[in-house]
């Protein structure tokens, strides 16, 4: 289980500080599917690092499976069961793709095996095996590639940030069915930052964040409706002192 | 003779355990201690001077031939010439390597001049591993220089990579590229502590349809110091891409000195280089996948430089 107590995030901003993560408590039962969302700049990629530890937190503590991860740093994090698909994933100039799939596993792959888990996000397998993971990759190949990277890796409680953007329709809908087989094995807790229906709607429960609260957070059923009433308004325009965005 | 140091040598330089099959001369310690030919390939002692001729039949498909050397004995200084006449349409392997163990306190040095007249739409892969140990405070020193010839329609790939624990390098390399020949240099370079590597490169593309590609990569460690400065000439219509990439680690420092020259309106010639610490996002998407900072640096220097 996951439980978040009264996590705060504030960053310098100008003469004083922003709170970016505010007072956010919540707990995620093992097994579920959660899918964060609301407007940009309200916190959720933050919240996501936060869990990982890519980002540290001001005040407030993360509990994985009672444990305090709070003090750990990314590695001890990982090992412990948690894993997260950037939003953003670096290139690996001389990395082939196979070897960071095994990196992500533990251990070495069949090429079958490796194929399998690129055929999830889409990718047409054995044409990449042997690619590198440098500027030869479309930004597109390479988020799918990410996915793939945490699906070999299967982590107790998977964070994916963002996981449609960038990637086309046929590799979506490749990703969605994925994203769907996930939940219904249960074995895994997963995280999916999202603003896209067809992931909303493979929810077990939502979560809408905004200026680094919780909006709304229940079982899709009772907020997926309401989504659309949500008055939600973007913080990523915040005024300066002249008064313009 | 220690045949265990002997065979680990063979191993990290060429590859090979044992005898190869093919054609094969070792050096050691400044002189030829083994040495077959095959029916398409003949090795010859120079009488001149020190090293070898390699004369490959034309025609010859599918062979390799392995020429390593090894330096046990400290303080010793071993200059080599090895010439290699490569026939019409062959197509061969040639495995060049060169280990110093110097356990003394003396400087060891080979400096191996090696030069290459690649035959018309012959085809050449040549790989050059450098790795120098040894307890000793003795240097090991390795200067090698590369010249290459290719004639209409040859082509040429070489792999030329320094591993570690070689002192100081100087290496140059001068090719000359005939209508629609075809060069491909891959470098592969890291230096720790106090090294000094300097690697020269010209390339003179004269032939109509010619291309060089030179890709070279390093990791430059401690306080060592690296200088690149490879140059592509382009004489004729031609195409010519080279690339240096660095990691910079610790208090190294390194050159790049791109040079590139047209002396034909269609001579078509790109450098690119860079040098740069190890991306904080590479370090961190490794650390994700339970890596801890150690693991994930060295295996992104080991992807770098594979």
């Amino acid at each position: 289980m996951l439980e978040v107590k009264n996590l705060t995030f504030e960053v310098a901003q100008n003469d004083g500080k922003t709170e970016i993560i505010r007072d956010l408590s919540f707990t995620v039962p093992d097994g579920r599917l959660i899918v964060i969302t609301g407007p940009n700049g309200g916190g959720k990629s933050t919240l996501a690092k936060l869990i990982m530890g890519l980002e540290k937190s001001t005040s407030g503590n993360i509990l994985w499976n009672g444990e305090d991860m709070t003090p750990y740093s990314v590695t001890e994090r990982a090992r412990k069961g948690i894993g997260y698909a950037f939003q953003q994933p670096p290139r690996f100039k001389g990395m082939k793709i196979s070897r960071i799939l095994e990196l992500a596993h533990g251990s070495s792959l069949s090429e079958d095996v490796c194929c399998e888990y690129l055929s999830k996000v889409g990718l047409c397998a054995r044409e990449y095996i042997d690619r590198e993971i440098d500027s030869t990759l479309s930004g597109g190949e390479l988020k799918r590639i990410e996915i793939a990277t945490l699906l070999a890796r299967k982590p107790a409680l998977a964070i994916f940030d963002e996981p449609e953007a960038g990637i086309d329709l046929w590799s979506f809908a490749m990703l969605v069915d994925t994203f769907d087989k996930l939940r219904k094995t249960g074995e895994q807790t997963v995280l999916i930052i999202s603003h896209q229906e067809r992931i909303l709607q493979l929810a077990d429960d939502i979560m809408v964040l905004q200026d680094g609260g919780i909006l709304a957070y229940g079982p899709r059923e009772e907020v997926f409706p309401k989504l659309g009433s949500i008055h939600m308004s973007s913080h990523s325009c915040m005024t300066n002192e002249r008064g313009n965005c | 003779m220690d045949q265990a140091l002997i065979s680990h040598m063979l191993e990290t330089i060429a590859g090979i355990s044992g005898k190869t099959g093919g054609a094969f001369n070792l050096r050691l310690d400044s002189k030829g201690v083994e040495r077959y030919s095959t029916e398409n390939i003949k090795i010859i002692p120079k009488t001149d001077r020190p090293g070898i001729d390699i004369l490959v039949r034309p025609g010859t498909k599918g062979e390799s031939v392995h020429i390593p050397v090894i330096l046990t004995e400290s303080g010793l200084n071993d200059l080599v010439y090895n010439d290699f006449i490569i026939g019409e349409g062959a197509d061969v392997t040639i495995i060049a390597g060169c280990g110093i163990h110097n356990e003394g306190h003396a400087k060891s040095e080979h400096d191996g001049i090696h030069a290459f007249k690649i035959g018309k739409n012959a085809h050449v892969r040549y790989v050059e591993k450098h790795y120098g140990e040894g307890s000793g405070t003795g240097e090991r020193v390795l200067n090698p220089t590369t010249l290459v010839d290719l004639a209409e329609g040859a082509s040429c790939e070489m792999e030329m990579v320094q591993i570690g624990g070689v002192s100081s390098t100087l290496r140059k390399t001068d090719a000359t590229l005939g209508k629609n020949a075809k060069l491909l240099i891959t470098e592969r370079l890291m230096t720790h502590d106090a090294q000094t590597a300097t690697s020269d490169v010209v390339i003179h593309l004269n032939g109509e349809d010619s291309s060089a590609q030179v890709i070279s990569r390093s990791v430059a460690k401690d306080t060592s110091n690296q200088v690149f400065h490879p140059i592509a000439q382009g004489n004729a219509r031609c195409h010519a891409h080279i690339q240096c990439d660095t990691i910079l680690m610790d208090e190294a420092h390194v050159r790049s000195i791109p040079e590139i020259e047209a002396n034909h309106s269609e001579a078509a010639i790109i450098h690119e280089a860079a040098i740069g610490r190890i991306n904080n996002e590479q370090m961190l998407k490794l650390e994700t996948l339970g890596l801890d900072e150690s693991e994930a640096e060295k295996i992104i220097i080991d992807a770098f430089l594979e």
